[in-house]
């Protein structure tokens, strides 16, 4: 195992001690607080909001991967072509809308809740994996598709066998953009009522309890840092796989 | 010249009347937009629940034929393979109506003298004016404008804006009644959503660039430095600024002075700092990819006509860089104009003191009051810098 492997299980392991037993933790906190203050978050368990929170962010990362590995499977097909350069340009200027601003407009047609912030966090995860994997589907080396042609492979079995299998690790790196940028949206989505590790910020900032901000702002950080590397671990594997570092240093 | 760069599917139209695969889209989203979503949504005052009008029941009846008239046309030509041009200015001239015909709508329904009363643009609106957008957008990519050109596309359109804004013509609007109550505090907040997202991107690029060029010379810093900035870039950013407030905190109290230059663990300080945290990856990751990808024959090149090094880098390899730093700023820019937004949560200000005051007191005008200005400045930034890097990157042979 790497040191970073082992900092990375170690941290891992003491986020899980402090959702599970977060009370043996309180005199780590308590210099932050003042006048008496809780210093550890008193208004629901700290493991069932973090559950709650990866849980929206996987339901919607899962929903815009499979809308958006669809819709780009759609116009990379000859009937969809012409949409294709459309798109493109669409998912590009779609990701400067901020995903706050995407929050914020979902409110005014979809009320409070979680539902809002679902709808808002698979709308703008859908950009990004759409982006990547309308790359890695067009940028199929012209002698593999050439060679699968030749193969006789009809058009559904170069998309499963060939394309899709070439194009997983480019889209696998979207999904990875899709779903960090959720984890940090959905914690926004604390603002409109949704049940994530943001209302722990919140309410240390609007009563001043340091603590508060400081442990959910932890577990929000550890998180994103733990998803991403996870998924930078599993695109690498899945490279290796598809043998694209072979080709690339070739 | 539009018409002769389209010619191959104009052509083939000409022949065999086929209809346009987007114009059947638009149209069944513009039938759906007229015939089943409020245009408008009328409401006593601010909170309320309101009523759901559509084009009939918000315009008197000529003015409604004339705006379902134009909507009818306006489709039908994205529905025809007429050139690009043409399908331009339709769509342009129907957005257009849409927004006059939105004030006209709000001006009809308002009481004269009443100020609670609210208008605002309901669904209907929004879906009207993104299915035109959407025609223009298309038409656009097929016209392949050059950098300049989409510059002065975007002043038109800018143009028009602020021509409806000065002539009043959506004063009677829900979002403007929440700007009128709040004008001086909307461009006090501008400017500082303004300062915030371009003050840590040019403290960034102040550093980020000689970083950026001290990982491109030692491999060593480098392999210290970006694994490090690649993870700060994935914490979320209220949680970042959260992060802050108790360090700041700290150092404002123990540190005599800190707090009379302006840090405080709350504020603009952590906001500040965290954006500033968040534009140094993508610069120096930027500037390292630009340098690697000078070309060392040209490197030798200048070594062999005897440049030192610190020549090589400021004659040579940094001009050449620059497309792809510009690239890292335009990155920053735009991620830290919609970033800036959460800076309110801490009280740092920006235009996200609106969009969580209205989402606070359910008043969805004001939420638009500061996220409409957010997205505007977003999309302007990135419009006009991916211009820019256009102009200055080296010239291509254009591909397919």
């Amino acid at each position: 195992m790497t040191p970073g492997a082992i900092v990375r299980l170690a941290i891992l392991i003491l986020l899980l001690a402090f959702l599970l037993a977060p009370q043996s933790f309180a005199p780590v906190f308590a210099p932050l607080t003042r006048f008496g203050a809780p210093p550890i978050y008193n208004q629901g368990s700290l493991l069932d909001i973090t559950l709650s929170h990866l849980w929206i962010t996987f339901l919607a990362t899962l929903a815009s991967t499979i809308v958006a590995v669809g819709l780009s499977i759609l116009v990379t097909r000859p009937f969809g072509k012409e949409f294709l350069s459309l798109s493109r340009s669409l998912a590009n200027v779609g990701q400067t809308f901020p995903p706050v601003a995407v929050l914020a407009l979902a409110v005014p047609v979809l009320g409070f809740g979680t539902e809002p912030t679902l709808i808002a966090l698979f709308l703008y995860g859908l950009l990004p994996i759409f982006e990547n994997a309308l790359t890695g589907l067009t940028n199929v080396p012209r002698d593999v598709d050439e060679a699968a042609r030749g193969m006789g492979m009809t058009g559904w079995q170069r998309l499963v066998g060939v394309e899709l299998p070439l194009a997983l690790p480019v889209i696998l790196s979207g999904i990875r953009v899709a779903a960090v940028i959720s984890l940090a949206t959905a914690t926004i989505g604390s603002t409109v009522a949704a049940r994530t590790l943001g209302e722990v910020i919140i309410a240390g900032l609007t009563t001043s309890n340091t603590a508060f901000v400081l442990q959910g702002g932890l577990i929000v950080g550890i998180l994103a840092v733990l998803l991403s590397d996870a998924l930078s671990a599993l695109e690498r594997l899945l490279a290796r796989r598809a043998g694209l570092t072979r080709r690339a240093e070739a | 010249m539009a018409q002769l760069l389209s010619s191959p599917s104009d052509l083939q139209a000409a022949r065999v009347p086929r209809l346009d695969k987007l114009g059947i889209i638009i149209a069944v989203l513009v039938l759906a937009a007229v015939f089943f979503l409020p245009f408008v949504i009328s409401r006593p005052n601010r909170i309320v629940a309101g009523m759901a009008l559509p084009i009939s029941g918000a315009l008197p009846a000529l003015q409604a034929i004339v705006l379902y008239g134009l909507i009818a046309l306006g489709s039908v030509i994205g529905l025809l393979r007429v050139p690009s041009l043409w399908r331009l200015a339709s769509s342009f001239v129907v957005v257009l109506s849409l927004c006059l015909f939105l004030g006209g709508a709000a001006n009809f329904l308002t009481p004269e003298g009443n100020t609670v009363a609210r208008v605002s643009p309901g669904a209907g609106f929004w879906v009207l004016v993104f299915a035109f957008a959407l025609i223009a957008a298309d038409a656009l990519v097929r016209l392949r404008l050059g950098p300049l050109a989409r510059i002065g596309v975007l002043l038109l359109v800018a143009a028009a804006i602020a021509a409806m804004l000065w002539a009043g013509v959506w004063q009677n609007l829900s979002i403007l009644k929440e700007y009128a109550n709040r004008g001086a505090a909307f461009w006090a907040e501008a400017r500082t959503h303004v300062a915030l997202a371009f003050g840590s991107l040019a403290v960034a690029t102040v550093i980020g660039v000689p970083v950026g060029i001290l990982c491109y010379r030692r491999s060593s810093v480098r392999a210290a430095l970006l694994p490090v900035l690649n993870m700060v870039q994935t914490i979320p950013s209220i949680a970042l600024f959260g992060l802050l407030i108790a360090p700041l905190a700290w150092l404002a109290a123990n540190v005599p002075g800190a707090s009379a230059v302006g840090i405080s663990g709350i504020g603009t300080a952590p906001a500040m700092i965290a954006l500033f945290a968040y534009s140094l990856l993508p610069i120096v990751s930027n500037t390292v990819i630009g340098l690697d990808g000078v070309d060392a024959s040209v490197k030798d090149a200048a070594r062999g006509m005897g440049m030192t090094d610190n020549q090589v880098l400021f004659g040579v390899e940094l001009p050449l860089a620059f497309p792809v730093i510009l690239t890292g700023i335009r990155i920053v820019l735009v991620q830290n104009i919609g970033l800036a937004t959460i800076a309110a949560l801490i009280g740092g200000g920006g235009f996200g003191v609106f969009v969580f005051q209205g989402i606070g007191q359910t008043a969805m005008d004001l939420v638009l009051l500061g996220a409409v200005p957010t997205v505007a400045l977003a999309f302007v930034a990135a419009v006009v810098l991916d211009a820019l890097v256009e102009l200055v990157s080296p010239k291509r042979v254009p591909s397919a």
